[in-house]
């Protein structure tokens, strides 16, 4: 899931809720409105998280618009399920405005497997970094080729709804996401390069054994000190 | 699609001795009609030599290089010169205009260099400035105009007379980001059009406007990223 955890769904679908009491399927629809399939979302996630937010309080049913077991313990949804509609509590309301009112946290930074891949792969013996490094660059490139294409085509290129131009945001931000990666993995390439030529980078043979003490200097601090 | 641009096997040596540098190191490349390719690289990777010399301002040290089917190394330099006029088109990133001609006199030259009569040379300047979306400025010099603006008539000057390869050298480069975006539009709707594109850039954002991107370092095509497959992921399901 990565950074599109279980709670952005969670306040995310409340929010829409804000205008007015909808249905679980109607939620999906406006959801991917304005997030293509970027992060599809299952109708069976729609109504755990509407089970979930009921049983907080923080939305109810409409009545007369369904069985009150649409949604039973085990988590099954049946088909009086989908003629439920939901319509958000006052403290709903509370969470989504403290939702829009509170930044994102970023203690947690977001991209992380491939950082940590190639932090793994530069001190280990025997992996081909350099072809890590184009294989991923390429395999992102291709991404980014795809979301240029989404861009300059289809509902994003003209936006004329505030859901078209909320689109062809969600796809600016995935453009910038994978700008900045290709940036990044230039960058390494760059510096692993000059390391090399420089003949400062040298990987362990084997695993390096505990130290009892700290460290005194990286490598490249003894080079340029 | 017909190759417009063909590199087979090119190498490019630049002095000897201690001093040599292989520029290219044995590139094969084409470019088809409708299609835009990007070349990406770090500085000193080929990239803007594999341009020149596919634009005949430069030749290989070995290898053939051939527009619509024409060797250039067969050309003799006048040769070279009237391909140049006539159906290569290159954009570079400080537009190089001629400060000194009106907007359409800068689009019209190579026209009237390739002998056409002027009058005739000014109604296709005015077709291409129309093209790309400025007729209205002309009659301008260069200094009346913005960075974007220029650009649009580089690119016109490009495209003057049909010519259906158009190489441009970070084009982008010396325009803010909206500008750059708009100049990227052009060249792909000449690409759509039925023209080969070639474009030199380090910016990722811009490269992805390829259909395909071309990886070069140190004088080698080392990957190449085409695009199809990932686009049914993000289609908004009905």
């Amino acid at each position: 899931m990565g950074r599109w955890g279980a709670m952005s769904i969670r306040q995310a679908l409340l929010a829409l809720l804000e205008p007015g009491p909808m249905y679980g399927y109607q939620l999906r629809a406006e959801f991917e409105q304005r997030t293509g399939a970027t992060w599809p979302l299952n109708v069976g996630q729609v109504y755990t998280t509407l089970a979930r937010l009921e049983r907080d309080a923080l939305v109810e049913h409409v009545d007369g618009s369904g069985a009150d077991d649409a949604t039973d313990q085990s988590g099954q949804h049946g088909p009086a399920a989908a003629q439920v509609m939901y319509r958000i509590t006052t403290s709903g309301r509370g969470e989504v405005s403290a939702w829009f009112t509170t930044p994102v946290p970023r203690t947690q930074p977001p991209r992380d497997e491939l950082a940590i891949k190639l932090a793994i792969a530069v001190t280990l013996p025997g992996v081909d970094v350099a072809s890590l490094i184009q294989q991923q660059r390429t395999a992102t490139m291709t991404a980014l080729q795809d979301y240029t294409r989404l861009k300059r085509s289809g509902r994003a290129s003209r936006p004329d709804q505030a859901e078209d131009l909320a689109w062809s945001l969600v796809l600016d931000s995935l453009v910038f996401d994978a700008e900045a990666e290709i940036r990044w993995l230039d960058h390494c390439e760059a510096r692993l390069r000059r390391a090399a030529v420089e003949g400062r980078l040298h990987t362990p043979a084997r695993p390096t054994t505990p130290l009892t003490r700290p460290q005194p200097a990286t490598h490249e601090e003894e080079v340029t000190s | 699609m017909t190759a417009v641009l063909h590199l087979d096997n090119v190498t490019r040596v630049h002095g000897d001795g201690a001093t040599e540098v292989h520029a290219l190191r044995g590139v094969s490349f084409t470019a088809r009609a409708g299609e835009l390719v990007a070349v990406m690289g770090p500085s000193g990777s080929g990239k803007s030599t594999l341009l020149t010399i596919a634009g005949g301002l430069d030749e290989p040290t070995s290898g053939t290089v051939s527009v619509e089917g024409t060797v250039l190394g067969g050309l003799g330099n006048a040769g070279r010169a009237r391909m140049r006029r006539t159906s290569i088109g290159y954009v570079f990133q400080d537009f190089n205009l001629i400060p000194a001609l009106t907007a359409a006199e800068n689009v019209a030259l190579p026209r009237e260099l390739d002998g056409e009569r002027s009058r005739a040379a000014r109604a296709l300047a005015l077709a291409a400035l129309e093209e790309v979306g400025i007729a209205g400025l002309a009659d301008r010099f260069p200094d009346e105009m913005s960075g974007g603006q220029q650009q649009r008539v580089a690119i016109a000057r490009a495209i003057v007379g049909e010519r259906r390869l158009i190489l441009a050298d970070e084009p982008t480069g010396a325009l803010d980001t909206d500008t750059g975006e708009e100049i990227l539009r052009l060249l792909r709707s000449r690409c759509d059009a039925g023209a080969a594109g070639v474009l030199v850039t380090h910016e990722a954002r811009h490269a992805a406007w390829a259909d395909r991107v071309v990886f070069i370092r140190d004088g080698l095509v080392v990957d190449e990223s085409g695009a199809d497959s990932a686009e049914e992921l993000l289609e908004v399901s009905p």
